[in-house]
């Protein structure tokens, strides 16, 4: 079996333009639903108390609400959580109440209005907490841009390690914008599906770059774009093979994973399928207009090939 | 030709049967078993202790299938759960004859049912975390601000024991803020007292201040390294005090660790009550002992709501009110036992304490000095204080024994006895984070996670193995080696298994792929280009190689990010990702090539590889 027949190298320099604009509505559009929506940070990064319990059958919401505003918790969120049987309350931190005492209370408060809820999960997280996970966020994704452009420009270039990490970083804002626009919870796993997934698609731009390199090297007589359009032309079927099969991977999370994983999964899809986009079409075109070219490669080269002459 | 040498097939080889042999527990799962360990300090465990315990479960007829003894604990494997709880309740009751005082922590737990010779050379299951085991994790902060503050009490305490000693006169000695403040009438008398101090101790800075003529003050604050001594003995502290309190609670095995500065991390498998966990982790008792007030009419203007300045209003225990002073002769730091049992002469119960060297003689000048006068005994719980007693002083108490008695029940003699013994927190602590994940969720996250994975896995060996044919079902094998390889690594290093450490698994798999695409793809490319077979072979893992170890570098810069900076969930998803990372180098390349060679390696006159339908542009 083979899915990629190709005879010529499919112009895509000629499309560079088109490419990036398109992937600059979507980055613009990301930033726009992350500055009027905002995220929906989990309890991990706003602090708060998140209990979880199952019920043999499915309760009904508004009794639990109403217990629970009664015993001093007006401002609880009463969800299901996967499925009608599973409800997930949410109780933002308060000054006036002691914070160690509220999933008891919770608890208590489920028992009396009946139906014997099972407890499957606390979470508590004190308010300082949640800025530090927040801020250590960031650092580690600026941890990875830094490393990641440090190792690119010493394997490649400056300018490939730059064209790479605009290419992912925008793949981060984009993912953030779906977060931001359907509203999906954003928690620590997902936060690490987005840093792993910057990671991965770089390997994308990697895998081009590699292959752009060894052209440059080995055919002359080719311009710039000749030279990318072949390079992405001739690791495409790798692309999309090795990117389906992660897919499935992550499918298989999205399907059998659980509510647990439902996000996670989520971010990884999104990022898989825009990663192929940027790192590829968008990465390609910023290396061509930061002005890469064969001299660039070929320097150290000469002087070995001289002295064996 | 294609063929490793064959050190380098042996080595593969056995890399594969240590992956497998370490692998191997993980498919025994758990049975039952009940684990004894140390319930104090000065306990140990030893040989003769195994004895008792196989001779009491033969005693009540109770059936074992292994008893195992490592440096902490005893561990006996039941067949059964109900095996289990006969035989916690036997070997309990004839180890700790006295449960108000209980010599060993006797807990329920779950042991790998694996072979002994599996458990011998170390092989032991991957270790689970607690969304995956169900358990409590709590973060606690310890209040540093307020170990300092106390120690800045103690410290004006003992100053003002040294000026009297050195008959250096002042007009006052307080606290204020985080300096100690010394006032004087003169110049003379302050340098007495500077050359006093600075003779005394180091950890104290001592600046000079004049706010009047008459009114010259020293101000003295804790020097750098004395306010670091205080926060490394507060955590230590506080560590031991929550072992000793966590051993009340029978927890199998207990995770008690600092976490940066002034954190510390507590994580109890299994436990469900949460209520109680949290009640014996915050419960703080501290024993002070203070001089009573009985000026003449303080008293009496204290109840009409005037309290005496330096002084505060307490409650007798079942008695009278009583105004007593903020200055802290003694505190239960220096306390090195407490134990309950009666007075000698009323007969009631009582809680009869040592003291240390510094304690005993603190205790005996006081005694000396306010002969005849009251002398509260503190113990404050959870910021609250209660003056258990106020004896008048009778005679000077030397030797450092010291009886708190009057009003007390004999429980709640054991009860602050204990509270006193299993020692004080040397500074409050608050719970700043809490997890609590019931086991049935616990077992539902492993069932999903594991089902990921497995569909996952299958879908990408049908794919591969039509795709690229025998190639296919190499790579398919590959990276069921890599998985091997990564389930016997995280077993062998004992790291924590969690739902996203699960994913991350998952995760890797799906990356991993990638490596032997390239290399597939590379096969096929150099076939397309007219290359024999054996030298397509040859030089798509080479040129595949530098590409995939560039794109495990960013792969591996990203998780290791998420490793330096990750807490909690992002750590466990994070270790299990980057030690993938390293697993599937190994075994998308090596194990990989060493199967192909095996294929193809020997064949002199190969005509083609069997890696799918190869398309060659103009045919």
């Amino acid at each position: 079996m083979e899915f990629f027949r190709i005879k010529k190298d499919i112009p895509f320099m000629r499309h560079a333009l088109t490419f990036n604009i398109i992937s600059l509505i979507t980055f613009v559009l990301a930033v726009f639903f992350l500055a009027t929506r905002g995220l929906h940070l989990s309890v991990e990064f706003t602090g708060g108390t998140l209990v979880e319990v199952a019920y043999a059958e499915a309760p009904q919401l508004e009794p639990i609400r109403k217990a629970l505003a009664t015993s001093g918790y007006p401002d609880a969120q009463v969800q299901n959580f996967g499925s009608a049987r599973d409800v997930l309350i949410r109780l933002p931190n308060r000054d006036d109440l002691d914070t160690t005492k509220v999933s008891e209370r919770t608890m208590a408060t489920l028992q009396s209005v009946g139906g014997a809820p099972e407890l499957r999960r606390v979470e508590f997280v004190g308010p300082q907490v949640g800025k530090e996970l927040a801020s250590d966020g960031a650092m580690a994704l600026l941890l990875v841009i830094f490393g990641i452009v440090v190792y690119l420009a010493m394997r490649f270039e400056w300018r490939f390690a730059v064209s790479a990490i605009i290419a992912n970083l925008h793949d981060v804002v984009i993912i953030l914008g779906f977060f931001a626009f359907f509203q999906w919870e954003f928690s620590l796993p997902v936060l690490a599906a987005v840093l792993a997934v910057l990671g991965y698609s770089v390997n994308e731009s990697v895998v081009v770059f590699d292959r752009v390199r060894e052209t440059f090297k080995k055919k002359r007589g080719m311009t710039t774009p000749e030279v990318l359009d072949h390079a992405i032309t001739s690791t495409i079927s790798r692309t999309v093979i090795t990117h389906g099969s992660t897919q499935m991977m992550v499918l298989a999370m999205l399907l059998f994973g659980g509510e647990t994983l439902h996000y996670f999964a989520m971010a990884l899809t999104i990022g898989i399928l825009f990663g192929i986009y940027s790192s590829v079409l968008v990465a390609s075109p910023l290396v061509m207009w930061l002005g890469v070219s064969r001299e660039q490669f070929m320097k150290p080269k000469k002087e070995k090939e001289e002295a064996v002459v | 030709m294609n063929r490793y040498p064959l050190w380098k097939n042996i080595l593969i080889g056995l890399v594969l049967f240590l992956g497998l042999i370490y692998t191997l527990p993980n498919f025994y799962g758990e049975v039952p078993a009940v684990q004894v360990s140390s319930g104090k300090a000065t306990l140990k465990l030893d040989a003769s202790l195994n004895g008792t315990i196989e001779q009491t479960l033969r005693d009540a007829g109770i059936e074992y299938t292994g008893l195992f003894i490592d440096a902490n604990s005893i561990r006996v494997r039941v067949p059964s759960t109900d095996a289990q709880l006969r035989a916690k309740d036997a070997i309990e009751k004839r180890l700790n004859p006295d449960p108000r005082d209980p010599s060993y922590v006797v807990a329920l737990n779950l042991l790998s049912a694996s072979p002994n010779w599996l458990t011998a050379i170390n092989a032991l299951p991957m270790y689970l975390g607690l969304d995956l085991r169900g358990g409590v994790h709590f973060l606690l902060q310890v209040d540093m601000p307020g170990a300092i503050t106390k120690r800045l009490d103690a410290t004006a305490a003992d100053l003002r024991t040294l000026m009297r000693d050195k008959n250096v006169r002042h007009a006052g000695i307080t606290r204020e803020g985080n300096n100690v403040l010394l006032r004087f009438r003169d110049a003379a008398q302050r340098d007495a007292a500077r050359k006093a101090i600075s003779a005394s101790t180091a950890d104290l800075q001592l600046t000079d201040r004049e706010d009047a003529a008459d009114d010259l003050k020293l101000v003295a604050t804790l020097s750098q390294n004395a306010q670091k001594n205080i926060r490394d003995f507060a955590i230590k502290q506080n560590i031991t005090t929550l072992h000793n309190r966590i051993n009340e609670l029978g927890v199998a095995e207990p995770v008690i660790q600092q976490q940066g500065l002034d954190r510390i991390v507590v994580q109890l498998p299994g436990v469900q009550d949460v209520a109680k966990a949290k009640d014996i982790l915050g419960r703080t008792a501290t024993l002070e002992v203070r001089l009573v007030d009985e000026t003449p009419g303080a008293l009496e203007g204290a109840l009409a709501g005037s309290v005496p300045l330096g002084t505060e209003l307490y409650n007798e225990r079942g008695g009278s009110p009583i105004l007593v002073r903020n200055q802290v002769v003694l505190t239960g730091d220096r306390l090195t036992d407490a134990q309950p049992g009666f007075d000698g002469q009323t007969n009631e119960p009582a809680v009869h304490l040592t003291l240390d060297a510094a304690g005993s003689r603190i205790f005996r000048d006081v005694t000396r000095e306010n002969v005849g006068k009251r002398m509260a005994i503190l113990l404050i719980e959870k910021g609250k204080g209660e003056v258990v007693t106020a004896p008048v002083i009778r005679t000077e108490i030397g030797g450092g024994r010291v009886q708190i008695s009057g009003r007390m029940t004999t429980q709640e003699a054991n009860d602050v006895a204990l509270l006193l013994r299993a020692g004080s927190l040397a500074a409050p602590m608050d719970i700043i984070e809490e997890r609590t994940v019931g086991p049935s969720l616990g077992a539902e996250n492993i069932e999903k996670g594991f089902h990921s994975t497995l569909w996952g896995f299958v879908a990408i060996a049908i794919f591969m193995s039509v795709y690229y044919a025998l190639f296919g079902l190499v790579s398919v094998i590959a990276l069921a080696a890599n998985l091997l390889l990564l389930v016997a690594l995280l077993s062998l290093l004992q790291a924590t298994l969690t739902l996203p450490g699960i994913a991350a698994m998952a995760l890797t798999l799906g990356m991993a792929i990638d490596a032997n695409v390239l290399i597939n793809e590379r096969i096929r490319e150099e076939l397309r280009n007219g290359v024999s077979p054996q030298a397509a072979i040859h030089a798509g893992y080479e040129r595949a190689f530098d590409t995939i170890l560039d794109s495990n570098v960013t792969t591996l810069i990203a998780g290791i990010a998420l490793l330096v900076f990750g807490s909690g969930p992002v750590r466990g998803f994070a270790v299990v990702h980057c030690l993938g990372i390293l697993t599937s180098m190994f075994s998308a390349i090596l194990i990989s090539r060493m199967l192909v060679n095996f294929i193809y390696g020997r064949r002199r006159k190969l005509e083609s590889l069997s890696i799918g339908q190869i398309w060659k542009p103009g045919n």
